[in-house]
């Protein structure tokens, strides 16, 4: 952050701080035999947009209830820049929360939603008064302090209570599924509201969601979580790019499997035999030994469909098969392959002039570069 | 399917709201259908009765408002009942009676919070478990209940016996057919009708409002005050209004565990029944039902219908 960042602030008002730095140093949550959350390591930087990715249960809610103070790690210490928290409660954290309900006081105005945090700080009237309406002006929301929140929509409820959990300038902000009961187009729009808001004031943001796009649009980085542990950790990219297991390769974005068994190293490249399919290869990774059984994914947009053997690179991945289906969505055609050995692929087309369209039942031979696929 | 839509496509407007103003009316009488054979069960058994009793205060002996002159006399002796002060006995009565009441409720108002508090704050499975205690005493009448907190009180009572024995006291105390007596008793015996509306308001108290209070930097008494405090007032009001309502009713347990001065407006009117006054009798049970009434609407008035009956989510 520059000082002309911080310059703004200071004119446009005391709302906004610095982000904390956070650090879950292998948490665990157990409830009786269930393992809620398992061996979860994160580093968070300060003003980071991290989120929580994954299915019902996976333990997301809980890791951040920890963090909030609401629940104890059965082992493992979190800390929030530098200090561990684990003998602050809940009320001294001073770690702002949007509950997936968001939670706001029936029996409370807006106004006094937004007072109760401040009030709590045994602040004075008067920079209660100052910083609650500038804080709803802040979320889009002015002059609705009056309101209860049973008067308000569901997208106004969702500003609310994010104005509630930003108005004490907590250094760290959790969101849990925030939009999840809003419908997809207002949702689109508090997605980009919310991101916007994380830039102008530096907060580190810890968002949980389980829907992949969600993530993809919103954060710097993406945790994926699955049965309590973290699946891997990385930016979108490297997460859509290079899904390091199989559960991270189908959570997040549509992906093609194809059974094979490893069949060398040769440095650079591990070759697979996929049976009916030949010799088939990916690029290296490690721990992987000849005669494994392992799993090679591609995503469909990256599978081309080529004619006959004009240009074929050598380093394409080629295959032959029938065409079984075809979709039309619109800016693309979806093409359903049954590959020899009865496997599908799925590949998608653009709808260009030029590109050869295919029917049901047509031959087919796709290709994509070996970078492009991963051993799962 | 096609048929039925182009049927009703082909129909004029008018018609058509005319069939759904019918099938709207169905369904209403679908709800009065259900209700019938209560609703016939308690006009034919209760609502009469009570409407020919009550009658009675205006036809018995003769027609007229002379059941009520006693009332409002500066002074009248009720001897039978020790009650020979310088005001209108009746209405000490129904001082008295309100003033049990009154205080009955308060008492199980106390006791009664943290107990339905405890109870919402465990698992719904412990709850249903904890639930069967406090219904317990409905499986005993209340009379044998009575008879029960008379063995405990009396002057060779178990309590009167434990003093004794430890030393604490020298000679027995008198406990029973005292007003603390009618308190204890009254008390034990209405506490699950203040236990059950608060419990089910407080089950409905969304638990994450209360950690969202603390994670707005609220400490516990903070998060009790003022959050579940005020969304807990509904089941106070409605716990309050059925004690009090039912308090003001008791006969048996005063009449048992109460001395001569602790008179309930109840036995008055059994007194004057048993003595055939059946029109006066008529005329206190329909000022008691008056009393009953006000309070009620008073209360309605002041917190809203919807607050005393209504969840606290709405
Ligand atoms: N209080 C509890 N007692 C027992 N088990 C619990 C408790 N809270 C959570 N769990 C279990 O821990 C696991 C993780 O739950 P958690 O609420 O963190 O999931 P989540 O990822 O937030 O899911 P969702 O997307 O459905 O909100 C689940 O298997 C759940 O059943
Ligand atoms: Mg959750």
């Amino acid at each position: 952050m520059t000082d002309m960042d911080q310059a703004t602030y200071a004119v446009s008002g005391a709302i906004g701080s610095l982000g904390a730095r956070v650090i879950f140093d292998r948490i665990e949550k157990r409830y009786g035999s269930v393992v809620a959350v398992d061996d979860v390591s994160l580093d968070i930087s300060p003003g980071e947009f991290i989120t929580l990715l994954g299915p019902s249960g996976s333990g997301k809610t809980t890791t951040l209830m920890m963090l909030a103070g609401f629940e104890i790690p059965t082992a493992g210490e979190i800390y929030v820049d530098e200090d561990p928290i684990a003998a602050v409660p809940p009320y001294r954290r001073n770690i702002g929360m949007v509950f997936q309900n968001y939670a706001l006081f029936p029996h409370m105005t807006v106004g006094e939603n937004i007072a109760f945090p401040l009030q709590m700080r045994k602040m004075s009237k008067a920079e209660i008064t100052r910083q609650s309406g500038e804080v709803l002006d802040l979320v889009g929301l002015p002059g609705y302090e009056g309101r209860y929140p049973r008067q308000l929509s569901g997208g106004q409820q969702q500003r609310v209570a994010v104005a509630r959990a930003l108005v004490f300038n907590p250094r760290v902000l959790l969101m849990d599924e925030p939009l999840g009961a809003l419908d997809k187009q207002l949702r689109e729009h508090l997605q980009l509201e919310i991101k916007a808001l994380h830039e102008q004031l530096g907060v580190t943001i810890i968002y949980v969601t389980h829907d992949q796009e969600e993530a993809l649009v919103m954060s710097d980085r993406i945790a994926v979580m699955n049965n309590g542990r973290i699946e891997q950790c990385g930016r979108p990219t490297e997460l859509y790019d290079e899904p390091s297991t199989r559960f991270v390769a189908t959570f997040i974005g549509e992906s093609n499997f194809i059974d094979a068994v490893v069949e060398r190293l040769d440095g650079t490249a591990v070759c697979v035999e996929a049976p009916g399919l030949g010799e088939l290869r990916a690029p290296m990774r490690s721990g992987l030994t000849a005669g494994a059984p392992v799993m090679l994914t591609v995503r469909p947009e990256k599978i081309v469909a080529v004619g006959d053997e004009n240009g074929m690179a050598a380093d394409m991945n080629v295959v032959t098969g029938t065409v079984d289906d075809v979709v039309f969505v619109g800016e693309m055609r979806r093409y359903v392959v049954v590959l020899p050995g009865a496997q599908r692929l799925v590949l998608k087309a653009q709808n260009r002039r030029g590109v050869q369209g295919f029917a049901r039942g047509d031959p087919i031979r796709v290709c994509w570069n070996v970078d492009d696929c991963r051993i799962v | 399917m096609t048929t039925v839509t182009s049927e009703i496509a082909q129909a004029p407007r008018a018609a058509q709201m005319a069939r759904f103003a019918r099938l709207r009316r169905l369904e209403q009488w679908r709800y009065v259908l259900l209700l019938l054979p209560a609703l016939v069960f308690l006009i034919a058994f209760y609502g009469y009765p009570v409407a020919a009793m009550l009658t009675r205060s205006f036809s018995e002996p003769g027609w007229g408002l002379q059941n009520f002159e006693p009332l409002l006399q500066a002074r009248s002796a009720l001897d039978a009942f020790g009650l020979s002060i310088p005001m209108n006995a009746y209405i000490r009565v129904f001082g008295i009676t309100l003033q049990i009441a009154l205080i009955v409720t308060v008492f199980t108002l106390l006791l009664g919070y943290p107990v339905a508090y405890a109870l919402s704050s465990v698992s719904p499975a412990r709850a249903n478990l904890l639930m069967i205690l406090v219904l317990i005493p409905f499986w005993t009448s209340i009379l044998v209940r009575s008879y029960a907190w008379m063995v405990l009180l009396g002057q060779e009572g178990i309590i009167n016996q434990a003093l004794i024995a430890t030393g604490v006291l020298a000679a027995p105390m008198q406990l029973l057919n005292t007003r603390l007596a009618v308190y204890t008793g009254m008390i034990h015996i209405l506490l699950p009708f203040m236990i059950l509306p608060l419990y089910a308001v407080m089950r409905g108290i969304d638990r994450n409002l209360l950690r969202a209070a603390g994670n707005l930097g609220a400490a516990p008494s903070a998060v009790f005050l003022r959050i579940f405090l005020p969304l807990s007032l509904p089941g106070v009001a409605a716990g309050c209004l059925l004690v009090f309502i039912l308090g003001l009713g008791f006969y048996i347990t005063p009449a048992l565990l109460g001395g001569q001065r602790d008179v309930m407006i109840s036995m008055l009117i059994q007194q004057q029944i048993s003595q055939l006054n059946w029109g006066f009798g008529a005329a206190l049970a329909l000022v008691l039902l008056l009393m009953a009434l006000a309070i009620y609407l008073l209360f309605t008035r002041l917190l809203g219908v919807e607050r005393v009956f209504g969840s606290a989510r709405a």
